[in-house]
């Protein structure tokens, strides 16, 4: 279905957004026209016919009131209900969802496959695969925005926020920026391919075989000389990471945190905002010494590190539960 | 129609009264104040309109070809900084407002005069500097200044102009406390909380706004300047901040502040239609009240500019949850301005047309309001043209429909002239039609996808463009006869009599223009607000006895 002035659809999301505006929209047109029409009929009806006529005497009626306030009151919680559906969809990550990363910067887009393989601008993804996106940015706020599927999620710099989408057509779909970014924010635009799965695995094959994310983050690993400290075969200076990742850890001064993305990136880059019980606050900082997408590959290496500690499900909820 | 009038016709009014520069620059008097404010801010609207004009030629065609991004950038800055700073914010309480409280209560000034000069001279202090950050290479954050973009990484002029809101903003806070004071403690006897005009009402409510929300985007420039300066964290995460406290605390101003805008035009609307009908305003005290759960309610909802942040799905669903409430007494006010038409006595003079203008455009913007504040809907069309067209339909459709309706409403009370009735009903039409050949093909580029703030486009989007550019054009237009024909009354004008339309209201009870003091004594108000029947609200204390035996 394609109406006129809605841009196309590419996922069952993109029905659901379409349908909800429908209706939004619907209700607005019946009540503008009535409250146009009863206005017209009322200033045509009331003119003044001698130049001293007053109007009739002040009026008022509690239950012309009543009813005018509950039944737009009543529509309008209705519309929240039904939104507020859409929203959590939103954000309820399906457990099988492929996880892909999307870093913003001053002016363009990078992703990066599970696969590892690496693009700027252009995104290929699978059609009917659920496909997590966690966004970022490496320096001032972007948005992510793909009309077709009726997606958008800002990219806010030391902040993973989570997405989904599932495209239920290929072809290729505009990706726009919709934060403003600085002077080329109008040109940081790219491609989203949707293509048939074999199409994407010749499509993964056919471009220069990447390391794996997490391959690359134990690349990293070894070259900052993490494993100094984070070393599995000691009591060492800092924590073990091997199943760390999605796990409730103790804190030093108290309380608890899930270990998830956000904490793993706040560790590297502020490591004295949150230290791990029973340790000393003596790791130095990563900040300014590391991209976000290194930063990303190392979690994808951290979270590889504990595979059969934890499954998927928990990690997919630790992150789309991450709140304020 | 009987009425007791206040005044007698005298030859000297608060114009002629005092004709050198320091008569004008020195006054202590709220009308001439309210002139003060009046030229300096048409100006700002002027240079405003210049840069949107700007932007619509860029947006032509689909390439940026007219001037460089970086340019674009600063002229939509400047247009926003400028428009709601300069001139949406603070117009009409400090024009109409200042002209007309201390009448419609039935005093002689404001509480406090000279605090009243001096917030024009403090406002104007906030615009110079806001100007000279704009000559001195310009301003390129948008008018929301969001970090760390702003605090971080824009070259411009960030601090010179956000050091003129913050001293702009003074000003508001000094006038907000001004209405408060004066609608609390110099009310002619008799005039109770609910024989008021509902202008002085929504001015009310507009102040306790002002009050609270106003010294929140103080503090939040400073912390900008400290992060800026001495590079505290407390925003960039870089220092160990967080970007989206400060949307937090931004839209905690910003998003009153839309109703820092439109409540006082909404008094204005009720001043209009009760007048222009010839009738009391229907439901009188559910529209004051309207006011009040406006003013409430709108510090609830400021989350709703942050759908698509990463803030919490929870905190987002509250603050859609109370967007839909804070749209209730929108809505009662619009059917309760519709109803007094009802059995009235209605003159499609040109205020009357302004009016009927404000419900077609408040309809517009108020149900897409209440569609972006839906959660599932925004997320598709934030920060895009769907926005930009929602708020130019509520802060230019509310706001400047109240503005121009009240300008033409009480222009024969503020100079004593009429103007031109012909032209002024073409130029209410043309704005209305160019208002919605502008903005409304902008609802429908939002909705297919383009975002706000593009310099350039692709190309599908450039008819819905086009028509809309076309729009501007038309509304300039409507815009620059005004113009003309208000400065050619001033020389040209019929005389005007004490109430030209025939209204009921204080003000209509004294001489146009009004004498300095407003009254020769003060009144007693001895009627409800809009009471055709009795056809006046107040009478001098002298004339009470026989005002009784009537």
């Amino acid at each position: 279905m394609k109406l006129p002035f809605f841009p196309e659809q590419a996922s069952a999301m993109a029905q659901q957004v379409d349908a909800i505006s429908l209706f939004a929209v619907s209700i607005s047109f019946v009540a503008g026209v009535g409250i146009v029409a009863v206005l017209t009929w009322l200033g045509l009806r009331y003119r003044r016919s001698h130049r001293d006529e007053v109007g009739s005497a002040g009026h008022s009626s509690n239950l012309l009131e009543i009813i005018w306030s509950v039944i737009p009151g009543i529509i309008f919680i209705g519309l929240f209900f039904w939104g507020a559906k859409i929203y959590f969809e939103n954000y309820r990550i399906p457990p099988d969802a492929v996880r892909y990363y999307v870093v913003g910067k001053q002016w363009m887009w990078k992703y990066q496959h599970p696969s590892g393989n690496r693009e700027i601008n252009d995104f290929h993804v699978p059609v009917d695969t659920p496909i997590e996106l966690v966004v970022t940015s490496e320096d001032v706020i972007h948005s992510f925005f793909v009309p077709a599927l009726r997606v958008k999620r800002d990219a806010v710099p030391g902040r993973y926020s989570t997405t989904w989408f599932e495209a239920n057509r290929t072809g290729t779909f505009d990706i726009f920026c919709a934060e403003y970014c600085g002077a080329e924010h109008s040109l940081m635009i790219g491609k989203l391919h949707v293509m048939e799965q074999h199409d994407y695995e010749e499509w993964l094959e056919g471009n220069e075989p990447a390391q794996s994310l997490a391959m690359s983050g134990a690349a990293l690993f070894e070259q900052n000389s993490c494993g100094t400290c984070h070393r599995s075969d000691s009591s060492a200076r800092a924590p073990i990471l091997d199943g760390i990742y999605g796990r409730e850890i103790a804190l030093l001064g108290g309380g608890v945190i899930v270990a998830d993305d956000a904490y793993i990136r706040e560790s590297i880059m502020n490591p004295q905002a949150k230290v791990v019980a029973g340790y000393q606050p003596i790791m130095p900082t990563f900040q300014g010494q590391l991209r976000e997408e290194e930063i990303l590959e190392l979690i994808s290496y951290i979270q590889s590190l504990g595979k059969k500690a934890e499954s998927r499900t928990e990690a997919a909820a630790a992150v789309s539960d991450e709140g304020e | 129609m009987s009425s007791a009038a206040l005044h007698t016709q005298s030859d000297t009014n608060y114009l002629n009264d005092g004709f050198g520069i320091r008569s004008w620059l020195l006054t202590t008097d709220h009308k001439r104040i309210a002139i003060l404010y009046l030229i300096t801010n048409t100006l700002f609207f002027f240079m405003g309109s210049v840069m949107a004009a700007l932007i619509r030629i860029e947006l032509l065609t689909p390439e940026g070809d007219l001037v460089q991004p970086d340019m674009y950038n600063r002229l939509f800055t400047m247009h926003g900084v400028i428009m709601v700073f300069l001139f949406l914010i603070p117009t009409i309480p400090a024009v109409f407002g200042n002209f007309l409280i201390p009448i419609m209560i039935g005093a002689k000034d404001l509480a406090f005069p000279r605090l009243n000069l001096g917030s024009w001279y403090v406002f104007n202090v906030g615009a110079a500097l806001i100007f000279y950050s704009i000559f001195k290479g310009g301003l390129d954050t948008g008018w929301t200044f969001y970090v760390p973009f702003s605090s971080t990484y824009s070259a411009t002029n960030v601090m010179t102009a956000a050091v003129g809101i913050f001293i702009a903003g003074f000003a508001s806070i000094m006038t907000g406390l001004n209405f408060l004071v004066t609608i609390h403690r110099m009310r002619a006897p008799g005039m109770t909380w609910f024989r008021m005009p509902l202008f002085v009402w929504a001015h009310y409510a507009t102040s306790i706004i002002i009050l609270l929300g106003t010294p929140v985007v103080a503090v939040t420039i400073l912390m900008v300047g400290a992060e800026r300066v001495l590079h505290l964290g407390i925003f960039d995460p870089a220092y160990g901040g967080d970007p989206i406290l400060f949307q937090h605390l931004f839209w905690f101003y910003s998003h009153p502040a839309v109703y820092i805008m439109v409540l006082p035009a909404m008094g204005i609307q009720s001043e209009l239609v009760a007048g222009m009908c010839r009738n009391r305003v229907f439901g009188y005290r559910a529209v004051c009240y309207a006011s009040v759960a406006i003013a409430v309610l709108g510090f609830l909802v400021w989350g709703h500019h942050m759908y698509t942040t990463g803030q919490s799905p929870y905190a987002g669903t509250i603050f859609s949850f109370l967007t839909m409430l804070v749209a209730v007494p929108s809505a009662v006010k619009t059917f309760n301005w519709t109803a007094t038409l009802y059995r009235g006595s209605i003159s499609w003079e040109t205020p009357m047309i302004y009016a009927a203008a404000f419900i077609g455009l408040f309809i517009i913007g108020g149900t897409t309001g209440v569609m972006l504040g839906t959660l599932g809907i925004d997320v598709h069309v934030h920060d895009t043209y769907f926005v930009v067209a929602h708020f130019h339909y509520v802060m230019v459709g509310v706001t400047m429909m109240g503005f121009m309706g009240g300008l033409h409403y009480w222009w024969p009370k503020i100079t004593g002239r009429m103007y031109d009735a012909f032209w002024s009903k073409i130029s209410a039409l043309l704005i209305f039609v160019g208002f919605n050949l502008t903005f409304f093909p902008q609802f429908l580029l939002g909705y297919m996808g383009m975002p706000r703030r593009y310099h350039a486009y692709p190309e599908q989007w450039q008819t819905l463009n086009v028509l809309s550019t076309a729009g501007a054009s038309v509304l300039g237009i409507g815009f620059v006869l005004p113009a003309i024909y208000f400065l050619w009354s001033l020389k040209k004008g019929k005389k005007a009599e004490a109430n030209p339309w025939g209204a009921v209201g204080l003000e209509w009870e004294i001489s146009s223009p009004p004498i300095s003091h407003n009254f020769e004594e003060t009144p007693v108000v001895i009627n409800e607000a809009y009471d055709y029947q009795a056809g006046h609200v107040g009478v001098i204390p002298s004339t009470e006895k026989e005002a009784d035996l009537v």
